[in-house]
């Protein structure tokens, strides 16, 4: 399906059906991420349960430590 | 009368108003690297009344490609970071009051060094210090800005206690490994970036327009050319340990803070006594001299180098071992060497 991150347009393959597959896909599933879809920020919870759709709107923001 | 600060004063949001508070302002900088550097600079520069920095470490030659308050001779002495920031951080404006503190921030440290303290910028390079930072910061009821970079990559959000989410809401748990020690490197756009994010909201809190923070977490990719911002408030958890309603504060009890740390890239182990005390480094260093390696001193810290691996003894009582990541070699190396 065709969705964009971060702003950008981008089609994902047809396994990734959960937020938590998209990040799989992008493989940072073991980063600590913070993802909102369309505008509504997910808890991580929610990352397993929420189903992605055709152009949706998707931010994804991951937590780095170095300074 | 000089006018030092007449073109921020035109900037309407502060004015002669806003520059009047600024100069009555505390704020706490936790590390003094890139981030501290780029953070001290812009803060004594806009007329801070007070500055308190705090680092654990000194100066080496891989630090002056972007921590900008350090020169070829602060890494040649090996000066401590704050002793070197303070002196170029008065040289740049002399009625700040600059406070220069050589510490481990830990819990002890920071719980006293931020009472009575305005503003917190983080400028660590390890979660565990946040997670800390993120508790006092609770407990007293500071704000503190998050920030943090990587490579190309930076982010950065405004904790306010009572109002936004805090960093353990945002985290959930925290996976302590792999977050800090990154072998991307880093450029200094993504430092000097995140400074601003965190510079512009320092000014809005030290001026009191709590109503312009950006109230969002923020990232961006400066090499993929890439910018993101999320509303979080949603991510606020009464159930927090650390914010929430029946809160523990749990990274200021005794258990969760260790005692030897892996330093990020940089092939060095922290080892911290577990009782504060103050090293003699003159005595030290006639002990040292004894045996077969090379002993040099300055007024805050001595270097011992022996085959492979070098000892950096701090008067804290502090030691890096530098040459291993192993933390019962580096334990070994410390007891062998300094009892
Ligand atoms: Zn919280």
């Amino acid at each position: 399906m065709g969705v964009v991150v971060n702003g950008e347009f981008m089609e994902l393959p047809e396994r990734v059906v959960f937020v938590s597959d998209m990040l799989r896909h992008f493989d940072i599933h073991e980063k600590v991420v913070v993802v909102e879809i369309n505008g509504e920020v997910l808890t991580r919870v929610e990352h397993q349960s929420t189903r992605l759709s055709e152009k949706d709107r998707i931010e994804i923001v991951h937590f780095v430590g170095g300074g | 009368m000089n006018h030092r600060y007449s073109r921020q004063e035109l900037f309407s949001p502060i004015g002669k108003a806003g520059q009047q508070q600024i100069s009555t302002k505390h704020t706490l900088i936790i590390g003094m690297g890139a981030l501290g550097s780029g953070s001290a600079e812009a803060l004594v520069r806009a007329g801070i009344g007070q500055l308190t920095i705090v680092d654990r470490d000194y100066v080496e030659w891989s630090n002056l490609q972007r921590q900008q308050l350090y020169t070829e001779e602060d890494a040649i002495n090996r000066l401590p970071k704050v002793i070197a920031a303070k002196s170029r951080l008065t040289a740049i404006n002399s009625s700040v009051e600059v406070k220069a503190i050589i510490a481990d921030a830990s819990v002890e440290e920071l719980e006293g060094l931020a009472h009575g303290v305005d503003l917190i910028i983080d400028a660590t390079d390890n979660f565990e210090t946040r997670m800390i930072l993120n508790d006092v910061s609770q407990k007293l009821g500071v704000p503190w800005i998050y920030g943090a970079c990587v490579g190309s990559y930076g982010i950065s959000y405004t904790i306010i206690p009572e109002k936004t989410p805090c960093l353990v809401c945002l985290l959930e748990n925290v996976p302590l490994g792999g977050l800090t020690c990154d072998t991307a490197g880093i450029i200094s756009p993504s430092v000097n970036m995140v400074v601003s994010h965190q510079m512009s909201e320092a000014l809005k809190i030290l001026v009191g327009d709590f109503d312009s923070l950006r109230k969002k977490l923020v990232s961006f990719d400066l090499w993929k050319n890439q910018f993101s911002e999320i509303q979080v408030d949603r991510l606020k958890k009464s159930s927090c340990q650390s914010c929430g309603t029946e809160r523990t504060y749990p990274y200021l009890s005794f258990e969760n803070q260790t005692k030897t740390a892996v330093l990020c890239g940089r092939d060095s182990v922290q080892i911290r006594p577990s009782v504060l005390i103050e090293r003699d480094l003159e005595t030290l260093e006639r002990l040292l001299a004894n045996h077969e390696g090379v002993v040099q001193r300055n007024p805050y810290l001595l270097s011992y180098t022996v085959s492979q691996h070098r000892l950096v003894v701090f008067k804290d009582g502090r030691v890096l071992v530098h040459g291993t990541k192993d933390i019962s070699e580096a334990k070994a190396l410390y007891h062998r060497y300094l009892g």
